[in-house]
């Protein structure tokens, strides 16, 4: 059977496990933006906080995946064979681009717009919400960006620890030795991941201040 | 310029033996001992060098620093009396190189104040367009346009018209011509001038520039280490003997003398 008729056969089901893949990474990606801005505000003026918190993201990041796989699995209550361990790992790696980009973001705004927005009688939040966070927008975008592609091809391999998602296409296929079931995982996770980049790109465009 | 119907609304700032003290490392006084009262619709100039203390004197004004020593009084009430937010929305604030919201439209910008006070739709639009008229800018031509699009004195414009849009009967500028190159900020003090003569608001303005200071104040303060050295009004300021007075005086000297 070749490659393509199988693609076409077993359409349901990839499109199914796509499915599966991406919610794992919108549900990684929603909880890792929920701690990395709020952590990303915190320590623009924390200088000693901002080098533990960058210091830690940093560590994660560097972590080869299935390493970080191996040290949650024994974690109770976070750990363990499934879709909980996954997630933690995704948002551990999607952590340091979110957070180094909203610090940056944040840094990077002009001191005298907000010397203006306080002087002219700003609250805190509508400093926040209206000033700070739309400038710093297309910088934490970007890192969302970033984050989200890191998280798709991290994903894959997630399907080694009972995660599902595109890569048990994959490792199915290479135990198997079908070319129509590795290209089953790894068209839709390359088209997703070009997919994401793509979309992200034009957002992180249109927030940009111009 | 201190008639007593000026005097009597009551938009007055009183500072009484304020020192400013920065937390943190620098133990070292930026200002010490201020006694000084703005008259109601008074034109103060806060002249000095760099690090003389000007600029933090401006910003106890509108509590944007904290006194450590003495009170400020806007309106007969303390700045720490102040809730901060009300204090501020009725002190209208320009600073060098305008500080414009870069992703505001300059009617955005402009109408911010009024924006935060809540004033309905079309009362804001209608404000708008009278303030970009009254600096110098057509509304249909520069209303829509975001601060990158426009040339450093139409910014300062905006930053002028947006200080004035919620009318505050007090004005702070930190060398608000201090980045302009001398032609067009020449033109912006002649402007800025007439304008504050017609709006008769409190002004207070920090500047290097003894020449701006003689065009635009009623009276002048000079500030050297954070203490008040010389004060008198306008016309008999250069009349006064202190050294950096003198000095002052001698860069002046020095202006006029450059080839234009």
């Amino acid at each position: 059977m070749s490659a393509w008729s199988f693609l076409l056969e077993h359409r349901g089901e990839i499109l199914g496990t796509t499915a599966e893949h991406l919610v794992l990474v919108l549900v990684a990606m929603i909880i890792a933006i929920l701690i990395g801005v709020p952590l990303g505000l915190l320590i623009v003026h924390r200088p000693a906080l901002r080098a533990i918190a960058l210091g830690i993201a940093n560590i994660f990041q560097t972590i080869p995946s299935l390493a970080l796989f191996g040290f949650l699995i024994p974690i109770p209550f976070i750990g363990g064979i499934g879709k909980r361990t996954a997630i933690v790992a995704l948002v551990l790696y999607a952590l340091l681009p979110i957070l180094r980009n909203t610090y940056v973001g944040l840094t990077e705004i002009d001191p005298a717009v907000l010397e203006s927005a306080e002087a002219m009688g700003m609250t805190r939040s509508q400093i926040l919400f209206r000033v700070r966070l739309p400038l710093a927008g297309a910088f934490i975008l970007a890192g969302v960006r970033t984050a989200t592609i890191i998280s798709i091809g991290v994903a894959t391999i997630a399907a080694a620890i009972g995660a599902g998602g595109l890569g048990t296409f994959i490792f199915r296929g290479v135990a198997l030795v079908s070319n129509g079931l590795l290209l089953a995982g790894a068209i839709p996770a390359a088209l997703l991941a070009l997919l994401a980049d793509f979309l992200l790109g034009l957002v992180e465009r249109r927030l940009r201040v111009t | 310029m201190h008639s007593p119907a000026l005097r009597a609304n009551g938009n007055s700032i009183e500072f009484q033996n304020v020192s400013f003290r920065p937390s943190g490392e620098r133990p070292r006084e930026i200002v010490s001992d201020i006694t000084l009262t703005v008259a109601s619709g008074e034109t103060l100039a806060l002249l000095g060098r760099s690090g003389s203390g000007k600029t933090s004197l401006l910003k106890l004004i509108n509590g944007l620093l904290t006194p450590s020593k003495g009170k400020i009084l806007i309106k007969q009430k303390a700045t720490t009396e102040w809730d901060p937010i009300r204090l501020r929305r009725g002190i209208g604030y320009v600073i060098q190189e305008a500080g414009l919201f870069p992703h505001f439209t300059v009617a955005e910008n402009v109408g911010l104040v009024p924006t935060l006070e809540r004033w309905p739709r079309p009362r804001i639009e209608e404000r708008v367009a009278e303030m970009l008229q009254l600096v110098g800018l057509a509304p249909e031509e520069f209303a829509k346009r975001r601060p990158r699009q426009l040339s450093g004195g139409q910014r300062q414009r905006v930053g002028v018209a947006r200080a004035l849009a919620a009318d505050p009967p007090i004005l702070l500028l930190d060398e608000p011509f201090g980045a302009l190159d001398p032609v067009t900020r020449a033109e912006l003090q002649r402007e800025f001038g007439a304008l504050a003569r017609q709006l008769r608001k409190t002004i207070v303005f920090v500047t290097h520039d003894l020449r701006e200071a003689l065009l635009l104040a009623s009276h002048i303060v000079l500030l050297q280490s954070g203490r008040i050295v010389a004060s008198a009004p306008r016309d008999e300021f250069l009349q006064l003997e202190h050294a950096e007075v003198r000095a002052f005086a001698a860069s002046l000297l020095n202006q006029a003398g450059e080839p234009a």
